[in-house]
């Protein structure tokens, strides 16, 4: 899994609650059997129109918002459907973390999975994050998971919390599989113990 | 004594294979399902590690999301449909994992064919890359929905890192009325807890309108948790669940079968043992439920009406409420009963079981679709399309106006040609209003089957206890 430490770059505002991931990239993407090159689905149907051309509203076909990093937006983000595609396609396009007052449980588990970094926050706190991502000229952040804050462009810092188990994957890039491989010897264990106790799972 | 436990409870500790300190946990999984569309980077990140499957005959494949529902004989014409297909046959073939094959007469959703086959049990621990694994906790399994990274994780070691979700128990008490379904009563309880009220918790269904429900209604309202925020959704297994499961093709057989029934006997949550968040409903206050906007929490009975934003306080649900309006281009205060449709979808893994098709034979029978409505029926699995065919509910379908298709996810979630042109109106029987879900601009309404099959002869939204009546 790629490190995450440390990352600097534009925030892009996205003011709507319950984005569920068939937003965040729809099903004609998920016709692929690669993981790569899903960044020019993100957010489909909000940046393009019918004929696929870009709608001029949408903040993502917008300058500096086009080269963003990082995802500030509402409640609930990542509901629905348990595509992993949609944190591929925030990772492709180059948003690696995502700050929201709440995220769906797979989608959690799916970023972080990625390198993708989903950082919880107070909605007081996500609105002063957002209306600095509104504003052109504050729009670019600096979020460091090792002091576990977020710089602001006018110098001063949010902390924000993360699961220390968590935090070192990340920090690390480490492979969970290959974690989990360590300790072969319980999963064999405890198999031994369940086939005893409970041998229909093994006929 | 020990600390009375729930039936999650009672699961989920007896497939702790370690635990570490800050309560991360390595959790065994039993079963397994898995599909074409989030399975094959799965495979390849196996194979690029040099890992292998560790105990294969725990999967079972079979293809679903991105299949043609007609002219099948004839191949799939879609490429990247076929080459996902030919992945999953071929993976399978290298990994040794069981596969039930397009032709195959089980083949289906992989959330009907598991129960189906008796593949779905109590007390275990099932997973698969989809979000609709709930479904399975009708059975007194503890099953979620998984992203692909944990789909190969589950390949490679059997197990998932998790952490303990909280309990949560769902109330329905009392009776549902004649005409009330399942899932109504699951709409109902999304529009009361919100999508998601039940983010971060395993929610246990009770109450005696629950305890009613055969199987398949029990599934439909553990298939729509994950659209109230849990991953997992479960009912404690009772004499309907072993009637089901008695004599099915991967059920325990034999001297195996009473071994199974004494331990499923000993699930259901201790008398008080303790849920951290509680919700009650009352079956006779549910009437039929609609959705009208783009998130399954956007519900109202058949005689509401839309919802005014302006009459909504909070600045960030008005604006949501604006947005999906103007999305499925309602306007405010309009009565539900008589909204017009252009399509019904009856199928999916919420509402594509024997039961969901009965329940619109019996309403569509010696009846006609409206003229200006397209309807299709598309069974949950090839098993249940025999069922049906034997009872004779395709000729009732087909003579009412309806297409009888092949079984699987099709306009549910519209990967292939069964999808809503945009602008398109339709009564749905699948899970997810979304915007675009059904197919881009195309404008979702959720509701029972016999709703749908009501919409589809009245050519519009409405009550379906009228039409019955």
């Amino acid at each position: 899994m790629e490190i995450f430490d440390r990352l600097s770059g534009v925030a892009v505002p996205l003011p709507m609650i319950n984005l569920d991931t068939d937003q965040v990239i729809p099903k004609q993407y998920l016709k692929s059997i690669e993981r790569t090159g899903l960044g020019k689905g993100l957010f489909h149907d909000l940046r393009y129109d019918m004929e696929d051309g870009e709608r001029p509203d949408f903040v993502l076909n917008r300058e500096p918002y086009r080269k963003s990093k990082i995802l500030i937006t509402g409640e609930n983000f990542g509901c629905g459907s348990s595509r992993e595609h949609a944190p591929w396609a925030l990772a492709d396009f180059g948003i690696r973390c995502v700050v929201a007052p709440s995220f769906a449980d797979i989608f959690f588990n799916n970023s972080m999975k990625n390198g993708v970094l989903l950082i919880v926050m107070p909605q007081e706190q996500v609105d002063i994050l957002m209306a600095d991502a509104e504003n052109p000229d504050n729009c670019v952040m600096t979020v460091d998971l090792e002091t576990q804050t977020i710089t602001r462009a006018d110098g001063s810092a949010m902390a924000f919390e993360i699961e220390p188990f968590r935090k070192a994957r990340l920090l690390n890039g480490l492979d969970d599989i290959g974690l989990t491989l360590q300790k072969v010897h319980r999963i064999e264990a405890f198999e031994a113990r369940q086939k005893a106790d409970r041998p229909w799972l093994y006929a | 004594m020990e600390r009375p436990r729930t039936l999650f409870d009672k699961i989920w500790d007896s497939h702790v294979v370690d635990e570490q300190d800050d309560g991360t946990t390595l959790l065994y999984i039993d079963r397994h399902l898995t599909h074409e569309v989030t399975s094959p980077m799965a495979f390849k990140g196996l194979a690029s590690a040099g890992r292998k499957v560790r105990r294969p005959s725990t999967t079972l494949a079979v293809p679903d999301h991105n299949i043609p529902t007609q002219n099948r004989a004839a191949g799939i014409a879609d490429p990247e449909a076929k080459l996902q297909l030919d992945t999953l046959v071929q993976n399978c073939k290298t990994n040794g994992i069981p596969l039930i094959e397009l032709l195959d007469p089980r083949q289906g959703i992989v959330h009907v064919i598991g129960p189906e086959q008796g593949f779905t049990q109590p007390g275990i621990t099932l997973v698969c890359g989809d979000s609709h694994t709930a479904t399975h906790g009708a059975f007194g399994a503890l099953a979620f929905g998984i992203g692909t990274s944990e789909v190969e994780h589950v390949f490679a070691t059997q197990t998932l890192i998790q952490k303990r979700p909280k309990n949560m128990r769902v109330t329905i008490a009392g009776d549902l009325p004649v005409g009330v379904t399942a899932k109504d009563m699951i709409l109902a309880i999304i529009g009361t807890m919100g999508t998601a009220g039940g983010t971060g918790h395993a929610i246990e269904y009770v109450g005696p309108a629950l305890r009613a429900l055969s199987m398949e209604g029990r599934m439909t309202v553990c298939n729509m948790t994950i659209e109230g925020g849990a991953r997992a959704g479960l009912i404690a297994p009772d004499q309907t669940t072993f009637d089901y499961l008695e004599g099915r093709p991967m059920a325990p057989k034999g001297e195996m079968w009473p071994r199974a029934l004494e331990y499923w006997r000993t699930l259901p949550s201790d008398a008080d043992a303790a849920y951290d968040k509680e919700i009650t409903l009352n079956g006779r206050d549910i009437p039929p439920q609609v959705t009208w906007g783009t998130s399954p929490q956007d519900v109202v009975p058949i005689d509401g009406r839309v919802p005014d934003p302006s009459t909504e306080p909070d600045s960030k649900r008005r604006q949501a409420i604006e947005s999906a309006l103007d999305y499925m281009d309602l306007k405010p205060n309009t009565p539900i009963d008589g909204i017009k449709i252009d399509r019904v979808f009856i199928g999916s893994c919420t509402n594509g079981r024997i039961e969901d098709l009965r329940a619109v034979a019996q309403i569509v029978k010696q009846k006609k679709v409206a003229s200006h409505v397209d309807a299709m029926v598309v069974p949950g699995s090839g098993l249940v399309k025999q069922q049906a065919e034997q009872e004779g509910l395709d000729r009732i379908f087909t003579a009412a106006g309806f297409d009888w298709r092949e079984p699987g996810c099709s306009m549910c979630i519209a990967m292939n040609d069964d999808k809503l042109q945009p602008g398109e109106r339709c009564a749905s029987t699948s899970n997810r209003n979304f915007a675009g879900r059904q197919g881009r601009g195309g404008r979702t309404h959720l509701v029972s089957p016999a709703m749908a099959a009501a919409a589809a002869v009245a050519g519009h939204l409405t009550d379906v206890r009228e039409l019955a009546s």
